[in-house]
């Protein structure tokens, strides 16, 4: 019931052999048919060896499927730690990374990126996006800013309006440029990993690594935080850094995450609330099971969406969607959150 | 046993003073009650009492030490607050929220231990909420909610408490049961206790002292047969009321009466 460290090792070491099974399962599934057994010789092997070279079967594994894995755990722990802060910061358990309007600046940033053929190069397209979600964030921090202090209704509003605005500036673009690149961006809204490969995963890393330890750094305080702003004071924490902090390294690790497969819907959302209804709404457990168990759902929900209908290849966030608005609709209806 | 002294405090939020030069004096284990209309400055002083905002003008000690100097943790360790009634829409359950009232002795990472637990079972022994512990605080009632944030304000082992309105949701058997615990906890512990309420009959039953403030200032300090007078209350609530003894205690008692004249005719209604 009550958190100590001994609860948060047990369950992160639970969440971590899941976590385990399902990249294994993920590696073993797909167009090309490779057994577990296969997978685990081939994995041993080229971790023994690096340097070795692969066999067709050693590609798939090492080179196609693995690093695609990998980055998807990367970001769905990053979308549902983002997840959690906003919802404390907001103390509203139906905020998800989306709500401040990273989202749209990131959009903004992939369309302008395809516009001016910046896109033809990988990193394009990754990089501007990561401008404009934090062009976005820096601004709707200035416009949330009353004085000296976040306000958090202000901030909401600011993300609400920017981010419309970033979506009439996008829908002006597609509409007026005939540009047959623009096609790229509807499956960049819908999120997809066809493109991982290590670089990416490197690239992200420390920003993800850094910023989930600087949110858990300061979990007791966000549990402070959902008593109210000012019994939160008065219990002895520093709000208004908090909030900052929050909402910076929360947008942070979304940015990153959208920046190398795009918007990925309801991992931020459905991730935090399962997690607290079987654990409790604890930062210092909720933050490090979410990152785990975000990280199984959208590698789980990625081999779907390379799976189900191959060799056609869904958007992931169809496949999240699928999975996440029944979930969100029927957490409505019950009202327990 | 810890003292607040105000001296001379003037706040403001924008151009108009809230609160304006201020000053009492409330020695250790005493407890007092601040009454006022609504916009008198009693939840802003309360504020500044606990840290939340800074007087422009002015200054607050805490049992000596200057209240604008100390550190957050510092002031937590001091004075405790118990809110108005307030929606936690998040599933803590009443352990973890009283808990929470240890948040200034711990250091961020670290977890809370042996003697923490110990501390705030003992709270919760002496508000009668161990009983609840395990359950979610959103589904408790009014007044089992309102125990819990006492008992969350004794975890913090403070030597002032501040009470922001905090029967103003409950019901009368809730009140009483309410401002008896704090009474005792008053006397045994010897809390000095702050309480602002609108409910002047409480107030003037509990405490050994009231301020009444009307529009910043204090309009009138001392025992509550000095405060509550109907002259004093009708100045400053703009009401007339009647003023006699409670029969069982002797405190004052106020009876409100109502401006137009009743239907059935009561002579003191009518009365010009």
């Amino acid at each position: 019931m009550i958190v100590s460290p001994r609860k948060i090792i047990t369950v992160c070491c639970l969440f971590f052999c899941l976590l385990l099974g399902v990249i294994l399962a993920s590696l073993s599934l797909g167009a090309a048919k490779i057994g577990l057994p296969q997978v685990l010789r081939i994995l041993i092997h080229h971790a023994v060896y690096f340097d070795s070279p692969l066999g067709p079967e050693g590609l798939i594994i090492i080179s196609v499927r693995l690093p695609r894995i990998l980055l998807a755990g990367l970001v769905g722990a990053a979308l549902a730690v983002a997840g959690c802060s906003f919802q404390a910061l907001l103390r509203n358990p139906l905020a998800d990374p989306y709500i401040l309007g990273v989202s749209s600046g990131s959009a903004l940033g992939a369309v302008l990126a395809i516009l001016v053929g910046f896109s033809a190069t990988s990193f394009g397209m990754p990089l501007a996006s990561f401008c404009g979600a934090m062009i976005t964030v820096m601004l709707v921090f200035h416009v949330g800013k009353v004085g000296r202090s976040l306000h958090t209704n202000t901030l909401l509003l600011a993300g609400v309006i920017i981010s419309s605005f970033f979506s009439a500036i996008i829908m002006f673009v597609i509409s007026v440029v005939q540009n047959e690149d623009l096609s790229k961006i509807v499956f960049w809204l819908m999120g997809d990993f066809s493109s991982s490969s290590y670089h990416f995963i490197l690239i992200i890393l420390p920003y993800i690594v850094g910023g989930i330890g600087a949110i858990y750094f300061n979990a007791r305080g966000l549990n402070l935080i959902l008593m109210g702003e000012e019994t939160a004071v008065q219990l002895g924490s520093d709000v208004e850094r908090l909030k900052k902090m929050a909402y910076i390294f929360a947008s942070l690790i979304t940015a990153a995450g959208v920046s190398v497969c795009g918007l990925i819907g309801f991992v931020g959302l459905i991730i935090p609330h399962s997690v607290r209804m079987l654990l409790g709404p604890d930062h210092r457990l909720l933050i490090p099971a979410s990152t785990l168990v975000g990280a199984c759902f959208l590698i789980g929900s990625d081999t779907i969406a390379r799976t189900i209908a191959a060799p056609t290849e869904l958007p992931v966030g169809a496949v999240t969607a699928t999975f996440g608005a029944p979930f969100f609709i029927y957490l409505l209806k019950r009202r327990k959150v | 046993m810890a003292s607040i002294d105000v001296k001379e405090i003037s706040f403001r939020y924008i151009a108009q003073w809230v609160i304006e030069d201020l000053s009492f004096r409330v020695k250790g284990g005493e407890f007092w009650g601040i009454i006022g209309p609504n916009g008198s400055g009693k939840t802003t002083l309360l504020k500044i009492l606990s840290g939340l905002i800074k007087p422009q003008r002015g200054r607050v000690l805490i049992d000596g030490d200057e209240l604008r100097r100390m550190k957050r943790p510092d002031i937590a360790k001091k004075v405790a607050v118990v809110p108005q009634e307030t929606q936690i829409s998040f599933p803590f359950t009443s352990l973890e929220v009283v808990l929470m009232g240890r948040s200034p002795y711990l250091g961020r990472l670290q977890f809370e231990g042996r003697d923490d637990f110990e501390v705030t079972e003992r709270a919760m022994r002496l508000t009668d909420t161990l009983q609840f512990s395990r359950r979610p605080v959103s589904e408790l009632s009014g007044g089992e909610r309102q125990r819990i944030f006492i008992a969350r304000a004794l975890a913090q082992e403070p030597e002032i408490i501040l009470l922001d309105e905090p029967t103003s949701n409950l019901d009368i058997s809730h009140q009483v049961e309410f401002y008896d615990l704090i009474s005792r906890l008053n006397r045994e512990k010897n809390l000095t206790i702050l309480t602002v309420s609108h409910d002047i009959n409480l107030a003037s039953e509990y405490c050994q002292k009231i301020i009444l403030l009307s529009g910043g200032r204090i309009f009138k300090m001392g025992s509550p047969r000095e405060v509550v007078a109907e002259e004093s209350i009708r100045q400053v609530y703009g009401s007339r009321v009647l003023v006699d003894e409670n029969p069982v205690t002797k405190s004052p008692r106020i009876t409100l009466l109502r401006k137009e004249p009743s239907y059935n005719g009561t002579p003191e209604a009518q009365v010009k």
